[in-house]
């Protein structure tokens, strides 16, 4: 009996993650237009609904409702298969996101997270890693030139920045003694990471900028020279697939910055829920990505490459050292 | 989901606990889940025509491997696994397989003259496998592999710094010769 509810319990909250991750491109499309609006000088979307509101329920009914099509030379079972594997990984990861310590609902103590692995911050950059695979299948199995240029584009940026992203971490686990996330949000619930890793978070949220493939280093979708990049002959619900995975993904940089550094629940000064504390410091992460989204010109080819190579490479290399010195 | 994701760090958490247990006896039933499709996709990388797709189907077996260190109680491995050979040599794979025309050197015999030679060498190898996993006792042990305490990354870490600290620091150098090696190769063909 206790088994049923203990996996009924994990089900649940697989289910409710899920469902939240899924909706949560509708706000956020809403609040990036209108955000680019503000800055713009315009005011956004304002026709669908108060200020807008609706346009993004119009957006996903006009996704739906679009021919569906796959180009003729195309390889169909890859051309299908792409955007399911570029949307999978991101959700997979949530599993291993914690998301405060426990709850009480009706007296039981619930856990607000799915499993407390060991391993989660391993775990957490493998799956993120096999992102590249809906980008690679896409690009090539369109059949497009610009398709193909456009993936192997981002595919040599996502490989090149999983390192330093990898190794600006580093400094995080010596600091925590541990790998699980949970633990780590324990270990700075003194002082945040922050105020030890500034060049760990630097390298870390630069690298998260490039693996969400936001701008400066969108070059997947350099508009301006590759039509859309890799999902350049996707259309209708296919490419909405893509468009949600990159929002899922900008959430969870967002969501693994503040774990990482930012203290994760752990509040200061002002008492509020520990739940409340990290959405308010996760949507302030969200919000900076569309704020530099426009405000920052996108990055030639060669600059991108050697920020990860020369650049980052270098200063996550620096840190680990530093820290290993400082902590050890 | 849970089963596929590694030990639990708390043992106070007792709600998790309990499945632990449980899975002790649904590790079978995902065992022979993970067994079957590992080599229904092992099976079609040797068998698909379009080597992309043989190339997934890889990926795919390196997944359900994955899933069974985990259930073997070794998710450090099992993360490693994804890290390394799906995250990593996969792309590096499709990289070669897309840029070159692999096509060509598929149709091309590995073994040269006719069928019989490779039927031949097929059955040997074959006959070798089976007497290997019958006659060696190394593939009889039933011992179930001693679950670790869960702090795995720092058991991994010692023992790679400590025990094999040479073998693990000559395997480094000859990991940098290659790279080196790669950038002097790419560097004069481009002139």
């Amino acid at each position: 009996m206790e088994l049923v509810v203990a996996l009924g319990l994990i089900a649940f909250k697989v289910a409710l993650l899920i469902a939240v991750l899924l909706l949560l491109p509708l706000p956020l499309t809403w609040m990036e237009r209108k955000i680019a609006g503000h800055m713009q000088q315009r005011m956004g979307p304002m026709r669908v609904g108060w200020h807008g509101l609706l346009q993004p329920m119009a957006d996903g009914i006009k996704l739906l409702t679009k021919e569906d099509h796959i180009p003729a030379e195309a390889d169909r079972f890859l051309f299908k298969l792409a955007p399911i594997l570029a949307l999978a990984p991101p959700f997979v990861v949530f599993v291993a996101i914690p998301f405060g310590e426990t709850v009480s609902v009706l007296g039981a103590e619930i856990t607000l997270y799915v499993s407390n692995m060991n391993v989660a911050l391993l775990f957490v950059f493998a799956v993120i890693g096999l992102e590249v695979y809906g980008v690679i299948f896409g690009g090539w199995a369109a059949n497009s030139k610009y398709a193909l240029l456009g993936s192997l584009r981002t595919c040599a940026q996502m490989i090149s920045y999983e390192i330093p992203m990898g190794f600006a971490v580093i400094g995080v686990v010596i600091l925590a003694q541990s790998m699980s996330l949970v633990d780590i949000v324990r270990a700075q619930a003194d002082l945040w990471n922050i105020v030890y890793q500034p060049i760990g978070f630097f390298v870390f949220f630069v690298a998260g900028l490039a693996e969400a493939q936001r701008i400066p280093f969108d070059l997947a979708e350099a508009e301006g020279d590759l039509g859309a990049g890799f999902h350049t002959e996707y259309s209708g619900i296919r490419f909405a697939f893509f468009m949600v995975s990159e929002y899922v993904i900008m959430v969870l940089v967002s969501v693994l910055v503040v774990i990482l550094f930012f203290g994760g629940w752990n509040g200061v000064l002002i008492p509020l829920p520990p739940l409340l504390w990290f959405l308010l410091k996760v949507a302030f992460f969200v919000y900076l990505f569309m704020w530099f989204r426009f405000t920052f010109p996108r990055y030639r080819y060669d600059q991108l490459m050697t920020i990860g190579w020369k650049v980052l490479l270098p200063l996550s290399l620096a840190n680990i050292i530093i820290t290993g010195i400082v902590f050890s | 989901m849970h089963l596929m994701c590694g030990t639990i760090a708390n043992p106070v958490d007792s709600g998790r606990a309990i499945v632990r247990v449980g899975a002790a006896s649904m590790g079978q039933g995902f065992f022979l889940l993970f067994a079957a499709v590992s080599v229904i996709t092992a099976l079609t990388v040797v068998l698909a025509r379009n080597p992309i797709h043989s190339a997934l189907a890889l990926m795919a077996c390196f997944l359900q491997i994955s899933a069974i260190f985990v259930l073997l109680g070794a998710p450090l491995l099992a993360v490693i696994q994804i890290f390394v050979y799906v995250g990593a040599i996969m792309v590096l794979f499709l990289f070669v397989i897309m840029m070159i025309d692999v096509r060509e050197a598929v149709l091309q015999r590995f073994v040269p003259g006719g069928n019989l030679p490779a039927l031949v060498l097929l059955g040997l190898l074959g006959i070798e496998m089976l007497a290997l996993v019958l006659w060696s006792d190394r593939f009889s042990a039933t011992e179930p592999v001693a679950v670790s305490s869960g702090d795995e990354v720092r058991q991994l870490g010692t023992t790679l710094f400590a025990d094999y600290l040479l073998p693990f620091e000559v395997a480094s150098v000859i990991l940098l010769a290659a790279l080196v090696g790669a950038i002097v190769l790419a560097r004069r063909e481009s002139g």
